[in-house]
């Protein structure tokens, strides 16, 4: 375990990523989590709010049928590797997929079950109308922010160009 | 008759998507919400301009 300080490139401001690798790991099963085990409360609190939030917001838009893993000839959705970004609540899904390629019964009450048919995916369109695709892009997006967090937990924050002065308000980050 | 109550829809992806991308990019909570800000406002005001020129071609045409 690397337990030595490690410097990001925000000055006189040090902090110590533990390991990276299993940080990175714990940031990618639940947002949040890596930052959490780096003892970066914050902003692992924040991370697992705004990523987890939006993503069972649109997973409940959805009616949890956004999340699904399918890749076959009649219906390749590729939405879901963007949504397994967000790790834990998006794995259900391969288990669902595996269940009902045996031809057993779906558990978790069927969320994120596959479609078994085109007529079936046409009918959840028109049943749930626009909600189908917001929550499909709510869920996009989650897994697509939780990317940028598992980077941050890996490797610090990311910082301007050296010479480019910062965004923020000026010496705040320099207070630790 | 624009679709309003969609409007609303955009609002928590944009809060979160640029605490996120702030936090991404600074450690301390003051930057991070300063950074939060900027992002967001940027990102309101180019979407609100794409979707002031979709709206008047869609009046044209």
């Amino acid at each position: 375990m690397n337990n030595s300080p490690s410097s990001t490139t925000e000055p006189a401001l040090e902090i110590d990523l533990r390991d990276p690798s299993l940080a990175a790991l714990f940031a990618w099963l639940i947002p949040g989590a890596g930052h959490l085990y780096q003892r970066r409360t914050g902003k692992g609190l924040l991370f697992m709010i705004c990523i987890l939030s939006i993503y069972f917001f649109g997973l409940a838009l959805g009616e949890g049928k956004v999340v699904y893993a399918s890749w076959n000839q009649v219906d390749r959705r590729w939405q879901y590797p963007l949504q397994v970004g967000v790790g834990l609540p998006a794995l259900p899904a391969i288990v669902q997929s595996m269940i009902t390629r045996r031809g057993n019964p779906p558990i978790l009450g069927g969320i994120m079950v596959p479609p078994r048919n085109q007529e079936e995916l046409g009918d959840w369109h028109y049943t749930l109308g626009q909600r189908f695709d917001i929550g499909t892009l709510y869920t996009m997006v989650a897994g697509l922010l939780n990317i940028l967090a598992i980077f941050d937990a890996y490797g610090g924050p990311v910082v301007s160009e050296p010479g480019k002065p910062e965004r923020g308000p000026p010496d705040d980050d320099k207070k630790k | 008759m624009l679709p309003a109550a969609q409007f609303w829809y955009i609002v928590p992806l944009i809060l979160s998507v640029s605490l996120v991308y702030g936090a991404t990019r600074h450690e301390l909570v003051r930057p991070i919400l300063y950074h939060a800000w900027h992002t967001a406002l940027w990102m309101g005001v180019f979407m609100g301009g794409i979707f002031a020129v979709l709206w008047l071609v869609s009046l044209w045409v």
